[in-house]
């Protein structure tokens, strides 16, 4: 069913490798240094300065004060309590929130949850490219407005939101402004966040999108936002994320943090140019292929997304699977139709173009051997899938 | 006190010269079906006076999974849960208590009883009214809170006396009926992953046939779930028939060059020969009699009587469609009890949604059929994928 050669991951944005660092530190917490942070004996003390030098690493790479960043089980939970806990914390007069249209379901699916609860919310849409107008999503801001929630690298086709802007111009409103959350779980480590100057109260991060441990991410809290937890019991995190703390995970995810600290600069470079290799590529040997997302700029150097119009997209996943090459489609198969990406069809594509879309998602492990194992794989995936193709009306 | 299971099997003793043979592989299967439980299950099942017992379980869990095992092997009719003692007045009294008493847990009040007793041992000091007597006063004693009733009792306790031993039985739970898997010979079942077909073959299975399930397989058309899906039916199935096997047919090919080659309306007419023929070529090589189908008249395009006959027509063996004739929500119901439909309707998708074309031909013609398929090298593709066709480990 396979070829013979090495698997090629091309699947970085679901999720990633481990560092064998990682693995290593983790090991060596889970085998030696397995104490509880909160237990008084040195066994305790111990697992507690892991966890503050990993908060030191993980805010670091941040550009931040360790203080403000609060580890949680990973990108969805600290979506979630950015949310509930600014909700909660702004009082009964604030009762609208600001989102844009290609959110993960993370932030969609909580702000379905808020309407249902009796909130307010604005979708700003998006361009062709996938990005939102800063001024659009400012001009949605109300009188009641509690929070704006805004992606910084979206993560099925890679384009970089103006978070920048959005956050200056949040920034003139004066201290009844709303507040400014970023998801930037895709965006974290492989670009820059500059967390002061853009204005920014509360970033999620993710610990497995950057090649640390699954079930680890973190929700920079700015200093002086008042917050309240999602988590209640024994007062962990500041009294803001209760629950014994995940040592190893921790400790994985600072490790991983200090591996991009050293490598990202360069990681950066050489990721936009496998992004190029790949694209040509693409564009090559299947030039009907339509490129989801911006080409060249505000655009991350991981994430490549493509439709294949008159292709399913899940065909050619498996077709790629069969030759040792692994991708994402951006539609899930939840019923006996395969349903199109929300997002590609955001970007005001057919339907027909958001059900062939293809993701294919790098890493600093990502060579240029496997950027063109993975081109000439779809080439041979096409052909033979060619009587397949339903012809476009 | 021991356990014991006895077990009653119908049509096979209307078998005439052939029953000797039935009863032979209805042991067979039970120990089969028991062996997954108890490694000794072959010691444990014993045969006498046209029925079988199962002794020798020792706990009352193993007794409940015993049970839940044997209520799927086509041939038996029932199963009653009972104890064997030494055929003494007390201790059968001692035995009729705890049967009740263990009766009693699974039934909600006002609970009522009766006793049956067949004294086999006419040597045995009590006649049977007797007995019924003697074990009813007793019950009345011991377990408060029940009642005796002759015409529609909530317990049936049936006492049968033997030469030294007596057993005490506490009602019956049904099996499925039908024959002996194997006492009809063995057939290809043709599975998809769909409602129907696992309920074809369950039927089939239930008229003793020995399946070989064939599963047609468009990778990477279809992902390695969908085919998952077929595994997990089979592995619900081999609770009726644990020999059953999976094979899974690369059909990637063949339906390739159908959406190359032949005209839009008659791919799927086109498709199923393919199919026929290939389940033909397998039934041959396993030596089997028949083909058996999920097919339900006029459910789809391709399943009017013009599109059976013209699909049916290529192949070697009867195509048999056991379902031909229920309706939706019988076969649904069908699914439901046998296990299957849960996992049927889970949502990976099949090859149908790009392969099925937006107009199907409903009244297929033969020769437009044949005329359809003039650009399918049909022998060497059937070859191809029926030499290709592996069985898969069901583990």
């Amino acid at each position: 069913m396979s070829t013979n050669s090495a698997p090629v991951y091309m699947d970085n944005s679901a999720t990633t490798r481990p560092f064998p660092e990682v693995i290593e530190a983790m090991t060596d917490v889970y085998r030696e240094q397995f104490g509880n942070p909160s237990s008084l004996h040195w066994m305790g003390y111990e697992a507690e300065k892991l966890v503050s030098k990993a908060r030191r690493s993980v805010a670091s790479l941040l550009g931040t004060g360790e203080d403000q960043v609060y580890f949680t089980s990973g990108g969805t939970e600290a979506n979630n309590w950015a949310i509930f806990g600014s909700l909660r914390s702004a009082g009964e007069r604030y009762k609208h929130v600001v989102t844009s249209a290609v959110e993960h379901p993370s932030i969609l699916a909580t702000m379905e949850y808020l309407e249902q609860l009796g909130y307010r919310v604005s979708v700003a849409p998006v361009d062709r490219y996938g990005r939102v107008n800063p001024e659009e999503v400012l001009s949605l801001v109300a009188e009641d407005t509690c929070l704006v929630s805004v992606m910084y690298v979206q993560n099925e086709i890679g384009a970089v939101q103006p978070c920048a802007e959005i956050g200056a111009g949040l920034s003139e409103m004066g201290p009844r402004r709303p507040r400014f959350h970023v998801d930037a779980v895709q965006g974290f480590a492989r670009l820059e966040i500059d967390v002061s100057k853009w204005g920014i109260d509360l970033i999620s991060i993710s610990s497995h999108k950057i090649h640390g441990p699954k079930g680890m991410g973190a929700l920079y809290i700015r200093k002086g936002v008042p917050m309240h937890p999602l988590i209640f019991g024994g007062g962990q995190e500041q009294g803001l994320r209760s629950g014994t703390e995940n040592v190893p995970a921790i400790v994985g995810f600072g490790v991983a943090c200090d591996i991009w600290a050293q490598i990202a600069h360069q990681v950066r470079d050489n990721l936009y140019n496998l992004r190029k290799r790949l694209i040509s590529g693409i564009a090559g040997v299947f030039p009907d292929a339509v490129l989801n997302g911006p080409p060249l700029e505000n655009v991350a150097p991981h994430i490549v997304n493509f439709s294949f119009p008159g292709f399913r997209g899940e065909t050619l996943l498996n077709a790629l699977e069969q030759r040792n090459v692994f991708v994402s489609t951006g539609s899930a198969c939840s019923s006996r139709k395969s349903k199109p990406s929300p997002v590609v069809l955001a970007l005001g594509k057919s339907e027909a173009e958001a059900l062939s879309a293809i993701r294919f998602s790098m890493s600093p492990f990502t060579t240029a051997e496997e950027v063109d194992i993975t081109v000439s794989a779809l080439e041979d995936a096409l052909k033979e899938l060619g009587p397949w193709r339903r012809k476009l009306t | 006190m021991e356990r014991v299971l006895l077990i009653r099997y119908g049509e096979i003793s209307l078998k005439g010269r052939n029953r000797r043979q039935f009863e032979n592989r209805l042991h067979e299967n039970i120990v089969s079906a028991l062996s997954a439980l108890d490694k000794n299950a072959r010691d444990r099942v014993s045969r006498s006076h046209g029925r079988f017992y199962v002794a020798g379980l020792q706990t009352a869990q193993l007794e409940t999974q015993a049970i839940d095992v044997l209520s799927r092997v086509p041939g038996i009719v029932a199963i009653s849960p009972g104890f064997a003692v030494d055929s003494d007045l007390e201790a059968i009294k001692k035995a009729a208590i705890s049967a009740v008493k263990l009766a009693m847990e699974d039934l909600s009040q006002p609970v009522t009883f009766k006793v049956d007793t067949r004294r086999a041992d006419k040597s045995f000091p009590l006649t049977s009214p007797e007995v019924n007597q003697e074990l009813g006063a007793a019950i009345l004693r011991n377990v408060p809170g029940i009642g005796v009733d002759v015409h529609n009792p909530s317990i049936h306790l049936t006492v049968e006396i033997r030469p030294g031993r007596t057993y005490i039985y506490r009602g019956q739970v049904p099996g499925p009926g039908g024959l002996p898997v194997g006492t009809s010979g063995r057939g290809i079942l043709l599975l998809s992953g769909g409602i129907d077909s696992p309920a074809a073959g369950y039927l089939a299975m239930k008229r003793g046939v020995a399946v070989d399930a064939l599963h047609f397989w468009s990778y990477p058309i279809t992902g390695v779930r969908a085919r998952d899906k077929v595994v997990d039916i089979c592995k619900v199935l081999r609770k009726y028939s644990p020999d059953l096997r999976l094979l899974v047919a690369p059909f990637t090919k063949i339906q390739t060059e159908i959406m190359d080659k032949c005209p839009e309306k008659y791919r799927v007419i086109i498709m199923r020969r393919m199919m026929m023929r290939v389940a033909s070529s397998i039934c041959r090589d396993v030596g089997g009699l028949a083909i058996f189908t999920g097919d339900n008249l006029g459910q789809v395009a391709s399943q009017t009587l013009e599109s059976l006959r013209v699909i049916g027509s290529v192949s070697e063996y009867p195509v048999l469609r056991p379902l031909l004739c229920f309706d939706k929500v019988e076969t649904v119901r069908l699914a439901q009890q046998i296990g299957t439909y849960d996992i049927s309707i889970l949502p990976y998708e099949d090859c149908c949604s790009v392969f099925v074309p937006k107009h199907p031909v409903t009244k297929p013609r033969l020769d437009a059929a044949e005329e359809a398929e003039e650009f399918l090298d049909v022998d060497a593709l059937v070859e191809e994928c029926a030499t290709n066709t592996e069985v898969f480990d069901l583990g």
